[in-house]
């Protein structure tokens, strides 16, 4: 059945509606894409050459100096903090459980601007220890050591979430049949644990490092040069929108290619269904202070902090600006992220049950075509976005005069977001979907379940966690989202995410903490309540 | 937990349907404006004008290039009037690729002076902004300065802060020393800014000046209102502002705009031009630079108190519009000459 090689022919002579949708959904997702390859048909060599001979060599060695930088950042931190939270007891492990993905709710750039503005030699660690110790000299933290602490910092909670997850799946029962075969606690997590929870740590890598390449905000802050400044230099500073487009379609090749790494990083490796983990090891002695201090660390630096930080302003000044409006932005914030999270999720869904119950190369490279969406630089494929859906509305309005029909209306900005976020969705999904075993459906089929039976009993126990996981993930995404929000939002519908950049970009960071700290109070409940529904399993 | 499952199916429905439903259209007079200034100034001066008029503005803000992409996508289809925007540049280009289109109006011509106007009268200037240089009262005196040129001579080795090449204002700096000065002579000066500098460039003027202030440099160059808004919520800050290239012969201050234009497919091109006229009137004008301590556009209106007191200047008199001409040439020098 899940065998059953579709041929071409057939797929055309009997309509499959699942897999119309598919391809229907790889079709929206690449069209975007797809104008912004149109770009190759202009003659851009002049930027080309002027970038070659000027910053190139230096982007793209910064480029690959911060992925292998946030890679290790986020493995390191990612998977320890995954390990210690399923498997381990320490004080403050539930509580740190659901708070280690609270750092994700926080826009990247808030948080880089936060650490440059604490560390920086105007800043107030820098001041004190200057007061304290005369020889101290101080100086430019803009360096990239400080980027790379940072991104991974920002980026680790999709490393976490997701091997958090495969870790809790594999259960108990593993790692005691691991102990019984002779191998130690530290064995047993190298040689067990973690290659089993491979896929899972590599779409989670995946996501982090999407982001990394796309992220113009928080490099923009260091002053760090990466290619997404080539894209912005091409745009805003020489006015050439083709080259951007050029070399952002460039990006996404180069992203194509990590993703590629990511298929052979899941090896063969697959998830074994497993019994509930309700047992954790606590270690002896003073190791379990050791592991909150850890925790406490991770979380201080990349939450605490930065809110303390965004707090403080608030209190200072950024008050003022509190109004009735408030309320507004902050339900259309949350409504917009509901609304996308649940839409995204259910296709990201769709996408997994063909991907497993249909065989066709076709349909496998549709997929991948749209789940690769997350890939660019936001601006950029909101560019691409509007390009598209502009042109269906000119030529909706000539043939039959609608007028706008798609831009400025709130289903092109749910489009957008599907565009965008389906790759976020999709890869817990998939992999939660890699646990139902095709043998668990065959014998649940064998004992006599109807399909709808099987769903209901196999099928959503099974990818609940990872559903849920793609929910929260998604909706975090959509609120702190920007570029697109700000491009096709209709009249009226401006968020906590377009009150931050207008803030952001008059320069008055302080008075960008409102609108920042009512994100990140606006993302705390639904992010409390789902990773509480994900921590069972 | 299924029916949780359920309970949050029903939700995500339920908030997709909210999310889908359209704010229904009033019957009234409107006009449509995208802008990237944020909204935070533009809604008080909106908010004057539909009190005065009864016109409501209905706006959208985003960054400049986004909302040039999106009014050419648009076409004959889009909602905009009028495009606000900051930096000539922006304005120059939205002009150069038929986005906008030309105004006729004698209150315009009269209240905008003609540098900080499109010639053909395709946008005009709404608020001034001057990019000068700011010293440290405690390392410098300010006789040892004179020009934007002059922060290049050895005087200033390891003394200078600059903010990012990266940022239109100094991309809009440097080609108009272009066009004054040739481009060989400006690239020297930029090389020369480059060999001064203390420290890596920064991202935003804001910490041009702390870094000022801190000690790491002692000369910076920076836009008026953020040396503002800085002394307001810190006065005892050890800066000052310089206002450069005055002398004889010299160019005059840098100066760059705020400012709008009609678009050129605007459904209700009149209304368009009664806000833009109503914008450079002395009220208006008075919202719209004192809520960003800007300078007004309209001569005949006096900055706010604040801003007056920083005394007054004689502005570069070239068209504002070489920021726009300029700006790639620009771009490419910063880049030759290492400015990041």
């Amino acid at each position: 059945m899940a065998s059953l090689a579709l041929s071409r022919p057939r797929l055309l002579r009997r309509p499959d509606v699942p897999v119309l949708a598919v391809l229907a959904l790889a079709v929206m997702v690449l069209m975007p894409i797809l104008v912004l390859a149109l770009s190759w048909l202009g003659d851009e060599s002049a930027v080309w050459r002027h970038l070659a001979d000027t910053v190139l060599a230096d982007l793209v060695f910064n480029t690959i100096l911060l992925v292998v930088g946030v890679t290790v950042g986020v493995l390191v931190l990612g998977i320890s903090l995954a390990w210690m939270v399923s498997a381990l007891d320490f004080p403050g492990r539930g509580f740190f459980d659901w708070a280690l993905f609270l750092p994700l709710a926080v826009p990247a750039y808030v948080i880089a601007f936060v650490s440059l503005d604490l560390l920086d030699y105007a800043g107030p660690v820098q001041r004190t220890l200057r007061d304290l110790i005369p020889a101290f000299a101080g100086g430019s933290v803009r360096r990239p050591w400080l980027v790379i602490v940072t991104l991974s910092l920002v980026f680790y909670p999709y490393v976490y979430m997701l091997a958090r997850t495969a870790f809790m799946a594999q259960g108990r029962a593993l790692m005691e049949q691991a102990r019984i075969l002779g191998l130690g606690p530290y064995a047993a997590f190298w040689r067990v644990a973690l290659p089993m929870a491979r896929p899972a740590i590599a779409a989670g890598l995946a996501l982090a490092l999407m982001e990394t390449l796309a992220d113009f905000g928080a490099v923009a802050v260091f002053n760090y040069d990466t290619f997404t400044t080539a894209i912005y230099k091409s745009w805003y500073g020489l006015f050439n929108r083709n080259a951007a487009a050029q070399l952002a379609s460039l990006l996404l090749v180069f992203v194509l290619l990590v993703l590629a790494l990511e298929r052979f990083g899941r090896g063969r490796a697959r998830f074994e269904q497993g019994g509930r983990q309700v047992h954790r090891v606590r270690p002896r002695g003073i190791a379990p202070w050791l592991l909150t201090l850890f925790a406490g660390t991770v979380f201080f630096l990349a939450f605490a902090l930065p809110v303390g930080r965004l707090i403080y302003w608030v209190a200072d000044s950024a008050w003022r600006d509190l109004d009735a409006r408030y309320v507004g932005l902050i339900w259309r914030t949350l409504l917009l992220g509901l609304g996308a999270a649940f839409v995204t999720v259910m296709l990201a869904l769709l996408l997994g049950y063909v991907r497993r119950t249909r065989r066709h190369r076709l349909l496998h490279i549709a997929i991948r075509g749209a789940t690769s969406g997350y890939a660019l630089p936001g601006s950029v494929l909101a560019v691409g976005i509007v390009l598209s859906f502009a042109a269906i509305d000119r030529l909706l309005t000539q043939y039959f005069g609608t007028g706008q029909v798609l831009m400025g209306g709130l289903l092109a900005l749910q489009m957008a977001y599907v565009v965008r976020f389906l790759a976020v969705a999709f890869g817990p999904v998939e992999t939660a979907f890699e646990r139902v075993r095709p043998k668990l459906i065959d014998a649940a089929r064998t004992l006599g379940a109807s399909p709808a039976e099987t769903v209901r009993r196999v099928y959503l126990p099974l990818l609940t966690p990872g559903v849920l996981t793609a929910l929260l993930l998604v909706l975090i995404d959509v609120m702190k989202e920007m570029p697109a929000t700000l491009l096709l939002r209709p009249f009226g519908w401006d968020t906590l995410s377009v009150r931050i950049y207008e803030m952001t970009a008059e320069g008055e960071w302080a008075r960008a903490a409102l609108p920042s700290l009512s994100l990140v109070l606006a993302g705390l409940l639904p992010v409390y309540l789902l990773m509480r529904r994900t921590r069972v399993y | 937990m299924n029916s949780w499952l359920k309970n949050g199916l029903l939700a995500g429905v339920v908030a997709v349907l909210a999310a889908c439903g359209s704010p229904e259209s009033e019957d009234t007079r409107e006009v449509v404006v995208y802008t990237s200034r944020g909204d935070h100034l533009v809604k008080p001066v909106f908010d004057a004008y539909t009190a005065e008029t009864g016109v409501q503005v209905r706006y959208i803000t985003d960054n400049d290039a986004a909302l040039l992409t999106r009014l050419e996508a648009e076409g004959s289809n889009s909602p905009a009037d009028l495009l606000i925007t900051v930096d000539a540049g922006n304005l120059w280009q939205a002009a150069e690729r038929g986005l906008l289109q030309s105004v006729d109006n004698d209150t315009l011509e009269r209240n905008v002076p003609a540098h900080l106007r499109d010639p053909q009268g395709r946008w005009y200037g709404l608020s001034v902004r001057a990019r000068t240089i700011v010293y440290s009262t405690e390392r410098v005196s300010p006789d040892e300065l004179s020009t934007y040129e002059a922060l290049a001579d050895e005087q200033w080795r390891d003394r200078l802060c600059l903010r990012t090449s990266k940022k239109v204002y100094n991309q809009s700096l440097v080609a108009t020393m272009i066009e004054r000065l040739g481009e060989p002579e400006a690239e020297r000066v930029v090389r020369g800014w480059i060999d001064n500098l203390a420290t890596d460039v920064f991202a935003n003027d804001n910490a041009v000046m702390e870094a000022i202030a801190a000690g790491q440099c002692d000369v910076g160059i920076i836009n008026t209102y953020y040396f503002g808004r800085m002394l307001r919520d810190k006065p005892e800050m050890p800066i000052k502002l310089f206002w450069a290239n005055q002398g004889a012969g010299e160019s005059g201050m840098h100066v760059n705009i705020s400012g709008a234009g009609i678009t050129a497919h605007a459904p209700r091109r009149d209304e368009a031009e009664a806000l833009l006229v109503w914008m450079t009137q002395e009220q208006s004008q008075k919202l719209l630079a004192d809520g960003n301590m800007e300078f007004p556009v309209n001569p005949e209106v006096a900055p706010a108190e604040a801003v007056a007191a920083w005394g007054s200047f004689r502005a570069d008199d070239l068209n504002v519009e070489v920021a726009g001409r300029r700006q790639a040439e620009a771009v490419k020098l910063m880049d030759r000459a290492g400015y990041r």
